[in-house]
């Protein structure tokens, strides 16, 4: 069964964009310099609509997750880790721990962990996190 | 709102509760509403005013042969009936109905005349939490909760005393859909859904509704039942995406729901007699304890150990079991509203003695939105 995956729309789609290049993207208000996700055309803390697409470091902490013993049917058979991670910028994604068992002892909160991303289709590469190498 | 202005004079649940593959969705929206106009003394023709979650208001309304004058279909999730009673007493006082019926229903187990969960692909859940497999509400709601257990020391342990107190609140319901006793070892060795989350911990998944009529305080003397006044009402919304709150910690909306209700009221915490918290995972009364200033953050594991919450407690929390115990269709917050409403009356199965005040919060989606309804029996 095919991954369920994202439909972008005209706001997002930098964000996809990038991470179909390998490219984490955040935005955030050139006034104040706050990041901020998920993507909108404006400064979710000001309105301000002074805001730039920029890189993120790809680097975040595992802040939360479940793992998940009831598999969706496109995700496999396995258990595996719903997380959220906190990135270096501020914003908190969800996303899935790569590299990595899905176990409570493998997946420490506040371990450091890094993007990686996996090609899903032609346009769209989803943005997972793996632990730190360094 | 101007406090106890507005009164509920009608109050049921659906005829059945559990497991009901005879009745569709609308078809249990219908059983609450003609039990609850049967409560009052009413009939379809007496209602003027019409609010409903999960179908549309104007589906119900002429289901009912009911042409109001009012309609609020505000849908915000689990507690979208509590913005319903306030939205309610906002609109008697304006005038823009006398008698409004609030409706629930839903076939949450059998499915019956049910749609889907499915999301747009474009939405910002189709988009950023979607793709990385997360399912129903077990595999949402509980994202957070891992950052709550570690901040503040939280076990497993503690969630399941959660799921083990509202246990001994159930048994004394026969309407409850689990009665028999469980253990805290019994929690933890129920099947795994979403770890640290074991099937104890997740709410019911049943069918049923309820339904509740609201008109001004000075007619509610005229109808059959004691009139439970509306004493504080609050509301907010947060966010649609878990992964986005405001705070793992903590929600926003049930801090800023509660205090507008509280500040409402007028009243202290310590006026309060009997609570419910919407419960769909043992983290919430944690959470609502906390976020409603009831204890300070990471103090509520200890209050509800300390058996605060439970039969003979000092504040008795879900006394009809909960989410956890007593029945969950999908959209909890009309029971919560239910069993505030018969402890005012002083019917409850698990009868709070003297309960004077009442205080009914709810959740809506995963940490999504909020609403906080006081009652009182005393104008």
């Amino acid at each position: 069964m095919a991954r369920i995956l994202p439909e972008p729309t005209p706001e997002t789609q930098h964000f996809w964009d990038g991470a179909a290049r390998g490219e984490l993207l955040l935005q955030r208000n050139k006034d104040t310099g706050e990041a901020y996700f998920p993507p909108r055309p404006f400064c979710p803390k000001t309105g301000s609509r002074n805001v730039e697409v920029f890189k993120a470091s790809g680097k975040a902490v595992l802040w939360s997750y479940v793992i998940n013993h009831r598999p969706r049917p496109d995700m496999g058979t396995e258990p595996y880790a719903i997380a959220v991670v906190k990135l270096a910028e501020g914003p908190t994604m969800m996303t899935n721990i790569v590299g990595c068992p899905q176990t409570p002892e493998a997946l420490v909160l506040d371990m450091p962990l890094e993007v990686v991303f996996e090609k899903m289709s032609d346009t769209i590469s989803l943005p997972f996190f793996q632990p730190a190498k360094a | 709102m101007q406090k106890n202005s507005v009164a509920v004079v009608g109050a049921a649940e659906t005829t059945k509760l559990g497991k009901i593959p005879d009745v569709s969705v609308i078809g249990l929206h219908a059983d609450a509403a003609l039990n609850a106009m049967a409560d009052a003394g009413l009939t379809p023709a007496d209602i003027d005013g019409v609010a409903t979650a999960g179908i549309s208001p104007v589906e119900l309304a002429h289901y009912l042969g009911i042409k109001p004058t009012y309609a609020d279909g505000t849908s915000v999730g689990g507690c979208s009936f509590m913005l319903h009673v306030r939205h309610a007493a906002a609109a008697i006082a304006a005038g823009h109905a006398k008698t409004i019926l609030i409706t629930h229903g839903e076939s949450g187990r059998s499915r019956v005349g049910a749609g889907g969960f499915a999301r747009a692909a474009s939405s910002l859940m189709g988009q950023f939490e979607m793709p990385f497999g997360v399912t129903s509400p077990p595999t949402m709601f509980t994202v957070p909760v891992l950052r709550y257990m570690k901040t503040y020391g939280v076990t497993e342990e503690d969630l399941a005393t959660v799921a083990v107190i509202q246990r001994e609140w159930a048994a004394k319901n026969p309407r409850a859909s689990f009665k028999d006793p469980i253990t805290v070892d019994d929690v933890l060795n129920s099947p795994m859904i979403a770890w640290p989350f074991r099937m104890l911990m997740c709410c019911l998944v049943t069918d049923g509704g309820g339904a509740l009529i609201l008109t001004s305080a000075d007619r509610a003397k005229d109808f059959p039942n004691k009139p439970v006044y509306v004493l504080g009402t609050g509301e907010s919304v947060e966010t649609p995406l878990v992964s986005q709150m405001y705070d793992f910690t903590s929600s926003t909306a049930f801090k800023i729901s509660g205090k507008k209700a509280f500040d409402e009221a007028g009243i202290k915490h310590s006026d309060v007699d009997h609570l419910m918290i919407y419960d769909a995972f043992a983290h919430l009364p944690l959470y609502g304890l906390e976020d409603l200033g009831f204890v300070k953050p990471g103090e509520a594991k200890d209050f509800i150990k300390e058996r605060n919450t439970a039969i003979g407690g000092k504040l008795p929390l879900n006394t009809n079991g909960g989410g956890l115990s007593y029945m969950h269709s999908g959209m909890y917050g009309m029971y919560a509203l239910q069993e505030s409403v018969r402890q005012m009356r002083g019917t409850a199965a698990a009868q709070v003695e003297g309960a004077k005040i009442s205080v009914a919060h709810g959740v809506g989606g995963m940490f999504a939105a909020s609403g906080t309804i006081i009652f009182t029996n005393e104008k």
